[in-house]
């Protein structure tokens, strides 16, 4: 048995395929096999969600799941996300509200609201802090971040 | 931190897969959806040889109405069984335990075997399926076997489970008339492990209690069933005197550990509080 797998899979829509340590989790992975540092690497066991990333539509932590995990995978990062312009919205929401300040975690904040709008697109902001709880940020006191999401929403006119 | 290396191993069938487990022996483990699991793994509390990963395995994943009760693959992600109607109509204890475990991005992945497997003595699940009375498949070398909750949870992340051996299935018996559960949880921070909690699953009927279950989690080394408590419910309408009598039982029969969040004087407490908010509104 080896420990180095090779694993394909598909990133922010591109074909990647690699011979890694099997113990590589997905994050690490994205950074330094890809070089697609947005996702960032913060507590390194589940806990802070700096690492979100969308694996198969949904998000997941990518400290949490090995490459190896990820074969066959449809993989997207804040990269791919910014590209699409699936999030400028938010993004730009985000810049109005100053809903960052050093910015760490924000890519996994973008994330995260993402599958929060998909999920549940008239989330109340309890329901919005609710869902971002796995995502520390030490720097804004979240209460910017609900009000970006708000307005995101508000701007594409629907509920706000 | 990073993990110390091992070798990976993705078998296509249950048979394989229970092949390396039995040859490596204790030095293999079971990666499912690995969110407790990456985690100790990152920490270096656990350093395998082999992770056999089961995530290719057919079969293990879904939710399906079988004789009369309800049976949950063991690869099933912690979203789809909080997703599901059967659950919720079926196991509605295990529906709305299931907010409650960490937060969406690890409910995506985590796997709800998973949890029960590594039973977590503070973790959801495992009390939910002691109150449930659920049983577990487990597929060895000799085939499958069942194991009741009772006796699967042996002791601090101690299950029946033997090397070489894969959780299969947790089978939920059907809810019975006139039975209803609640649930409830203290932590202090949204998503964290419970301090202590309580998965309740009685027997309501025109206002009287009857029979039931009262498990709590973070309590002890396993999910600890209030027998005794339990008890003093039978046959009794909800008041305040009969929340105070299961609370100072509570305080007599619980015996919870001790760690930085909270003394076991106050973890004893915070059951009794548990306890009346959860049953009051049961009694209907």
């Amino acid at each position: 048995m080896q420990r180095t797998v090779e694993i394909g899979l598909r990133v922010n829509g591109e074909k990647a395929i690699r011979r890694i340590e099997a113990r590589m989790n997905l994050v690490d992975f994205l950074r330094e096999e890809l070089g697609l540092t947005g996702s960032h690497v913060g507590c390194e066991h589940g806990v802070c969600g700096a690492c979100t990333v969308r694996v198969d539509g949904r998000i997941v932590r990518g400290c949490l799941m090995l490459a190896a995990q990820a074969e066959g995978a449809d993989v997207w990062t804040i990269e791919g996300l910014s590209d699409t312009g699936e999030i400028r919205d938010l993004q730009e929401a985000f810049v109005a509200r100053n809903a960052l300040q050093c910015g760490y975690c924000t890519p996994g904040m973008l994330l995260t609201l993402a599958e929060l709008r998909e999920r549940n697109p008239a989330a109340s902001r309890q329901e919005v802090r609710e869902f971002i709880s796995g995502n520390y940020c030490r720097c804004t006191g979240y209460e910017a971040i609900v009000d970006a999401f708000e307005m995101a929403r508000a701007s594409e006119g629907g509920p706000s | 931190m990073k993990p110390a290396p091992f070798a990976y191993v993705r078998p296509e069938c249950l048979d394989d897969a229970i092949g390396v487990l039995e040859e490596h022996g204790e030095e293999a483990k079971v990666l499912a959806g690995g969110q407790s699991l990456m985690a100790t793994l990152n920490m270096r509390l656990s350093a395998p040889a082999v992770l056999v990963d089961i995530g290719s395995v057919p079969g293990l994943a879904g939710i399906e109405e079988v004789g009369g009760g309800l049976r949950i693959g063991a690869m099933t992600r912690h979203a789809e069984v909080e997703a599901s109607d059967l659950v919720r109509s079926q196991a509605p204890l295990i529906a709305s335990a299931m907010p409650h475990i960490a937060h969406p991005a690890v409910r995506n992945r985590g796997t709800f075997g998973g949890s029960i497997a590594l039973a977590d003595p503070a973790a959801e699940l495992p009390a939910c399926a002691l109150a449930l009375g659920a049983r577990m498949t487990i597929a060895g070398n000799g085939g499958t076997r069942t194991v009741d909750a009772d006796a699967f949870f042996r002791g601090l992340y101690e299950t029946a489970l033997g090397p070489g051996e894969v959780l299969t299935a947790m089978d939920v018996p059907g809810i019975g008339a006139g039975w209803t559960s609640g649930f409830m949880e203290l932590a202090r921070r949204h998503g964290d492990y419970a301090i202590i909690g309580l998965a309740a699953h009685v027997e309501a009927d025109g206002g009287k209690f009857g029979r039931g279950r009262l498990v709590f989690f973070g309590a002890g080394e396993r999910p600890v069933s209030a027998v005794r408590s339990a008890a003093l419910l039978e046959g009794e309408r909800w008041s305040d005197a009969l929340g105070d009598r299961i609370a100072d039982s509570l305080r007599e029969e619980l015996d919870p550990p001790e760690d930085l969040n909270a003394d076991a004087a106050m973890r004893r407490h915070l059951a009794g509080v548990l306890a009346r908010r959860v049953l009051a509104p049961l009694a209907g």
